[in-house]
């Protein structure tokens, strides 16, 4: 009978039928890259030096060929997936978590303590992203922690701004001042209602946040500070392929496809959760 | 003395700039009052005259700039935090907005029950899920509500949840902030009447806010006018009734209709004239000389204390 506001939102967004195909879309590609290289007796760091730069032969035991190393194409594609597409929702997850929280307190304290937390957002902004990548995998002794570290430490700020937001809105609302009426400390009413009351925000800009933390390390590992060979990323597929894109294109092709096609279907997902959790509905 | 103000003034800090610090804006001045258990003090004006704030004031929401307020003598701005927070659950507050008051993201069950985890804390999950249905019922909803979100509620069933939120943790004091300005008038006297029922069983003293006279009327037992953060008179309800002293009182009054049509079509009707002042630039006299049809020169220079007359406290010599 009583039907949450959460529960409204997904009947909504499971109407949209863009929406439902995409997360499918992503769903499969997510499989694929976690369960596929099980199918294979290799794995994507293998040689296979009686089959060097093979071209596609589906039927093959190397579908999509090999590069110059002889190792399997599609293997090395599905297992940079893994490492893209952990990088992208765990950064997500944390750069939201932790924008998150630091944005809820600042909006909800208000005043000198909020000033003083939202300068230190606006100076991280100035911040070049690059040096900072640099900086910290100087730091951390490089890999991909400090990778990671440095993607969420850049990535967090945004979530930050627009949770702040929300949380300054929500702080002159009339339930606040009941909650304090109710004898709740202010810990407990930004955990157990500031925080829940902008998760609808936060899970859409979350979804948009996802790609971008995927296209931040293809890029950084494209430069070649990212992941490092011989473990793949899409990031450092992408720029082993267009080394020779012009006389192999498959190389580019493959990686580079499925690394768009999960941005496509992250985006509409972005796309109809912002329709479902439409601030004009009644939530 | 369950509640009591001693020249409570309330200040809102104003935002500051590169250079100006500019003092801090008292919007309440000056207010003194006791109120006993079982008894209702209402609080008329007019919109931005202070009330809402004076209301927050007393429960410690805001607080005090200068004077104190007193929670059956102690004053909650010395207690230490622990004990203030427990302290609160004897004083709760209901609001003009009813569906705001409420958390969108919770249910009517987890509204009602979150007071109870922080004022009785050893309480089993069965024990509050049966007090909450018990004020639930107690304000004429069926425990059926329990379940609901405030999105499923009309304004008149999200008011009864707020009042049920406000009586679960017993408490002794209930400031009513425009509690049914926000409704439909067939609802207004469905929930005057809880709150009246209410009083009535559990000896609640309340403090009534509202720009409505004919609430109060029914309401009240000691009424306060304040105009412009001021208390222009304050009078036993009766005494206030039959002859409201202070020109503003007046004005208020003359501003409800009559039932009768006759006698509201032969009502010497009169808008007030007149500004009304800025509370940036609070005039240096009356707060109400501006709109008063008999104000005194000196009406705009001195600003008169309240005196008593007969029964009342009233803010004008004249």
């Amino acid at each position: 009978m009583a039907r949450s506001p959460f529960r409204l939102a997904l009947a909504r967004f499971l109407k949209n039928r863009m929406a439902v195909a995409c997360t499918l879309l992503l769903a499969l590609i997510v499989a694929l890259c976690f369960l596929g290289p099980l199918f294979f007796p290799f794995t994507g760091e293998d040689s296979d030096f009686d089959n060097i730069s093979a071209p596609i032969d589906l039927f093959s035991a190397h579908p999509f060929g090999t590069d110059d190393f002889g190792r399997d194409l599609l293997v090395r594609v599905m297992e940079g997936g893994q490492v893209s597409l952990t990088i992208g929702f765990l950064g997500a997850l944390a750069a939201g978590v932790i924008g998150t929280l630091y944005g809820a307190v600042a909006g909800f304290a208000g005043g000198r303590l909020d000033r003083l937390m939202m300068a230190a957002v606006e100076v991280l902004y100035g911040f070049p992203y690059v040096i900072l990548v640099v900086l910290l995998s100087m730091l951390l002794g490089g890999g991909n922690i400090a990778l990671f570290a440095a993607i969420v430490f850049t990535l967090w700020l945004t979530p930050a701004t627009i949770v702040r937001a929300q949380a300054q809105s929500l702080a002159r609302r009339e339930f606040i001042e009941a909650a304090r009426a109710g004898g709740m400390t202010n810990t407990a009413i930004v955990l157990q209602h500031i925080v829940p009351n902008t998760m609808v925000l936060v899970l859409v800009y979350g979804s948009l946040l996802v790609p971008e933390v995927i296209l931040s390390e293809s890029f950084l590992s494209f430069l070649g500070i990212g992941i490092k060979e011989p473990q793949a990323s899409w990031g450092n597929l992408i720029e082993a392929g267009t080394a020779q894109m012009e006389t192999d294109l498959r190389l580019l092709a493959l990686p580079g496809g499925l690394l768009a096609l999960v941005l496509f279907s992250l985006n509409f997902i972005a796309d109809g959760l912002r329709d479902a959790f439409d601030p004009k509905e009644r939530l | 003395m369950i509640l009591e103000a001693r020249n409570l003034s309330v200040a809102y800090p104003l935002p500051r700039g590169l250079i100006s610090r500019p003092a801090p804006l008292t919007v309440v001045h000056d207010v003194s009052f006791r109120l006993e258990r079982g008894k209702t003090l209402g609080i008329v004006g007019e919109s931005g005259c202070g009330k809402s704030t004076l209301g927050r004031a007393l429960l410690h929401l805001l607080p005090a700039a200068k004077g104190e307020v007193l929670w059956a003598g102690e004053n909650p701005a010395q207690m230490a935090p622990e004990t203030l927070r427990k302290a609160r659950a004897k004083r709760q507050i209901i609001f003009q907005d009813p569906i705001a008051a409420l958390d969108p993201r919770m249910t009517v069950l987890k509204s009602l029950t979150r007071p109870l985890a922080t004022f009785e804390p050893g309480i089993t999950r069965a024990e509050s899920r049966d007090r909450a249905a018990e004020v639930l019922q107690r304000t004429g909803l069926s425990a059926d509500y329990l379940a609901r979100y405030p999105h499923e509620l009309s304004g008149g069933q999200a008011q009864r949840v707020g009042i049920a939120r406000a009586l679960i943790a017993r408490p002794e004091v209930i400031i009513c902030d425009e509690p049914v300005s926000a409704l439909d008038v067939s609802i207004q006297a469905q929930v005057v009447n809880l709150l009246l029922d209410l009083q009535e069983d559990l000896g609640l003293a309340l403090v009534f806010i509202s720009h409505n006279l004919a609430v109060v009327r029914q309401m009240a037992d000691e009424v306060m006018v304040m105009c412009l953060g001021r208390v222009v008179e304050q009078a036993p309800a009766e005494a206030f009734h039959l002859s409201p002293q202070h020109p503003y009182s007046q004005a208020l009054r003359q501003a409800v209709p009559e039932p009768d049509p006759l006698a509201e079509r032969s009502r010497r009707g009169k808008a007030l004239q007149g500004e009304l002042p800025s509370v940036h630039a609070p005039p240096p006299g009356c707060v109400f000389a501006s709109r008063c049809d008999r104000a005194r020169p000196e009406c705009r220079t001195t600003r008169p204390e309240l005196a008593p007359r007969g029964a009342a406290l009233v803010a004008c010599p004249y």
